[in-house]
């Protein structure tokens, strides 16, 4: 029994942070994208950024909704599912959690307020700038959210005595050394997401009715943000891998199939193992794992065999590992590819291949940043607190937790469902360029209303 | 200086009424906003509920979140007993507020007038505070149960203990009436008449009911928790005011003026009630496993957790402010015109 609930309440938490993960992503990184285009609008007076900024903004609080209440689930569900986690921890992270609490209310005040004062004001730098705010406010809380996921992987900023933690510093523990590297990949790849999306959209709405204004500008301008954190983000991959080698090698080692220890190490791609733990059909980039984990390419690499069998993470990750830094490097040449055709006169960026593979890019990126995630909380195991307390013990003992995965799975259906047909709802009898007219139309209306008054 | 476990808790208790005077008026405005279709006033009401409602629902739902988070912070232990017993009512909650949070949002942003989206907005608020409202019970104790290692709830007795039902029923009338309450005043405000005269109705009925499931919950709270029920007594001006206080109110409605003043007697009312109860609790917070001064966290915690709420708090009233005066105080806004 007990090992079946242990099992259980692992599929609840990793179900229901797969579904946040995807809400969560957007409702960091599409804020941003949301004020750049409104920024633009302002600074070009083109009234295309500013309906861009009007609908991204009209989509974005559906996916806000989600990520809201599956962002309560989860907090609710480390209490309800891990017990003897939030007891043990509960005196460390509590800081943290805290302060993402008051980051996201800042961010939900400013975005009611956002939402429902597009022409209250007159100058209309005001209203952008309602948007500092939430992006500010999405943005921290994705920081205090790491600090915790890092402090899991680096626990810190405590002595543990008798089972308990005391002498407790709850910021030296925020500060551990997993999270710098964490939050800036984080971070990243959630702009980066948030770009290929809305580019991916917009290219895709292009194939189906044909190229527009509006979708050129949306397009051009989401694909110099994908560019732009694509190289970022690359930059973060790599350090976090150094990172692991450094403090957590047995994640990185486990990632890569690494299992000796060595100078000069290969990096493996793809590959399995076969039954005495040989790879087989690998692709071998020599020496490049000792070049990602320490930036030269003769360095030691702990190999995973270093630790004892019952403290090394599943070896599925590998092929996590690589999807994600596939799509990662993937998203980063398809933006260079699309400048590369605009800037040669010769070529048209918006020929029929190059919108498909912008179009694919979206639901990659989102793919990457679930790879991603499945890598960082899979390859912590066996541990949930690493080096102080395994995962088995900090579960919950109730046997209901099996039942409660299927009331969260249909829930998570139902939600998904429902906010893609609204979402579909919202936009396809609605397209840009008819709202353009009407507003237009509309804008014209009140001039000549003013006209006649005066 | 005050200690850090009774910082925390007047602070978490001030959270909990906050957030019981805003998730009513939310609550309620759903269930009311049901109701109307269902009946064909809608014409009536649903205007001025979504226009008071689309800007701040997500406001409610952090309300919560803090609360909960807040009390992990200053009292972890209650991570352990609380998480592990309210796992299944705890679920139940989470998947209502799941369904409400996300259903006013496609209701409201994206398909107008889908009457399935309003039940399930409306039938959820009536639910969650009935679902919350079960911890409010457990903490008078005898319904948690340790054995050993292992914390569990005891289902039986607390279905069949007739404490946890008239709590709940009490959470769920409060609801109704805290949220007339509040929208005779928007309306109000908002001078729009028909929908005045329809809250103040609403607003009347649920009056009674209020008052009289109140009673009843505190006779069975005697006869379940001696100790609180006398401490509850010796608090009895604190009782006898929130009774003033919503006769006040009472009177005021009746007589169809100063719906402003009827709201925060409503108010006054709720906030004498919830501090008698908790003061009367003091020093349980799980009655009989957990005390504020056996579960609170380490004094640089505790120390951590007040700087970050008092830097917090200068942030979010500022905003809050701004909120009110664009929405709730700015006349022309409650009344359609911008």
């Amino acid at each position: 029994m007990g090992v079946d609930t242990v099992l259980w309440s692992k599929l609840v938490t990793g179900m229901t942070l797969g579904f946040h993960m995807i809400f969560a992503t957007i409702g960091v990184g599409i804020p941003l994208m949301i004020a750049i285009a409104e920024l633009t609008g302002i600074r070009k007076q083109d009234a295309h950024y500013a309906l861009m900024a009007k609908r991204w903004a009209r989509g974005f609080v559906i996916s806000v909704a989600v990520g809201v209440v599956t962002g309560t689930a989860i907090s609710l569900q480390l209490a309800l599912v891990w017990p003897n986690f939030m007891k043990l921890a509960g005196n460390v992270i509590a800081l943290p959690l805290f302060m993402e609490v008051f980051a996201f209310f800042f961010e939900a005040i400013f975005l009611g307020i956002y939402l429902y004062t597009w022409d209250r004001f007159k100058n209309p730098y005001i209203h952008w700038l309602l948007t500092i705010p939430i992006v500010a406010g999405a943005g921290m809380s994705a920081v205090f959210i790491t600090t915790v996921n890092g402090f899991m992987n680096q626990p810190g900023g405590f002595t543990m005595q008798d089972g308990q933690f005391t002498a407790v510093n709850p910021v030296h523990a925020m500060l551990n050394t997993a999270t710098f590297s964490k939050v800036f990949h984080v971070l990243s790849s959630a702009y980066l997401t948030g770009a290929a999306l809305l580019a991916g959209i917009a290219a895709f709405t292009m194939l189906r009715r044909g190229i527009t204004g509006y979708h050129k500008k949306a397009l051009k301008l989401m694909m110099t943000v994908v560019l732009l954190f694509g190289a970022l983000n690359t930059l973060a991959g790599d350090v976090s891998a150094k990172f692991l080698a450094e403090h957590q090698p047995e994640k990185l080692a486990a990632g890569e199939w690494h299992f000796e220890t060595r100078s000069g190490a290969d990096l493996i791609l793809l590959g399995w193992l076969n039954a005495e733990h040989k790879v087989e059909g690998a692709l071998h980039l020599p020496k490049m794992l000792s070049f990602l984990a320490f930036g030269n390419f003769n360095a030691k690499v702990t190999g995973l065999n270093e630790f004892p069998s019952d403290e090394q993470p599943p070896l599925l990750i590998h092929y996590f590992f690589d999807l994600m830094a596939g799509i990662g490097f993937a998203l980063l040449g398809i933006s260079m590819l699309y400048f590369l055709f605009a800037f040669w006169k010769k070529r048209n960026e918006h020929n029929k291949w190059m919108l498909r593979l912008i179009a694919a890019g979206a639901p990659l990126a989102f793919l990457g940043v679930e790879m991603g995630w499945f890598y960082a909380e899979l390859g912590r195991q066996p541990w949930i607190l690493r080096g102080y307390m395994r995962v088995e013990e900090a579960a919950t003992t109730s046997p209901s937790v099996r039942i409660l995965f299927f009331l969260f799975l249909l829930l998570y259906i139902v939600l998904g469902v429902v906010s893609v047909l609204v979402l579909r709802r919202l936009f396809n009898n609605n397209p840009a360029e008819i709202e353009m007219e009407k507003w237009a139309r509309h804008a014209d209306e009140k001039r000549t209303g003013e006209g006649a008054h005066t | 200086m005050m200690s850090y476990d009774l910082i925390g808790i007047s602070v978490l208790w001030l959270f909990l009424y906050g957030y019981l005077i805003i998730a009513s008026i939310d609550y309620g405005a759903g269930f009311f906003a049901f109701y109307a279709r269902l009946t064909k006033q809608d014409h009536l009401i649903n205007r001025l509920i979504s226009r008071y409602l689309s800007p701040v629902w997500e406001i409610t739902n952090v309300f919560f979140v803090f609360f909960y988070i807040g009390m992990i912070g200053f009292f972890p232990d209650t991570a352990y007993y609380y998480g592990s017993a309210l796992l299944v009512p705890g679920s139940i909650a989470i998947v209502l507020l799941a369904i409400r949070g996300s259903f006013y949002a496609f209701e409201n942003y994206g398909s107008k007038n889908k009457i399935v989206y309003l039940f399930l907005y409306g039938a959820s608020g009536l639910l969650i505070p009935a679902s919350l409202s079960v911890a409010l019970a457990l903490s008078e104790g005898g319904f948690i149960l340790k054995q050993g290692q292992s914390v569990s709830l005891d289902y039986w007795a607390l279905f069949t203990n007739p404490l946890s039902w008239s709590i709940v029923g009490l959470a769920i009338v409060s609801v109704l009436f805290i949220s007339a309450c509040f929208m005779a005043f928007y309306a109000s405000r908002a001078e729009d008449q028909a929908a005045l005269k329809l809250m103040r109705t609403y607003a009347l009925f649920w009056s009674t009911p209020t008052i009289i499931v109140a009673l009843t919950a505190f006779i069975y709270l005697g006869q379940h928790n001696e100790r609180h029920y006398q401490n509850m007594m010796d608090l009895w001006w604190l009782l006898a005011l929130s009774v003033a206080f919503f006769m006040i109110a009472m009177w005021l409605l009746y007589r169809g003026r100063r719906y402003g003043l009827a709201f925060v007697c409503v108010m006054l009312q709720f906030v004498c009630a919830l501090f008698a109860y908790g003061i009367g609790q003091y020093p349980y917070i799980l009655d009989p496993y957990i005390t504020i001064q056996s579960s609170v966290t380490s004094s640089s915690m505790g120390f951590a957790l007040v700087v970050v709420f008092i830097g917090g708090m200068c942030l979010l009233i500022p905003s809050l402010i701004l909120v009110f005066k664009l929405f709730l105080f700015d006349a022309d806004y409650v009344k359609g015109k911008k």
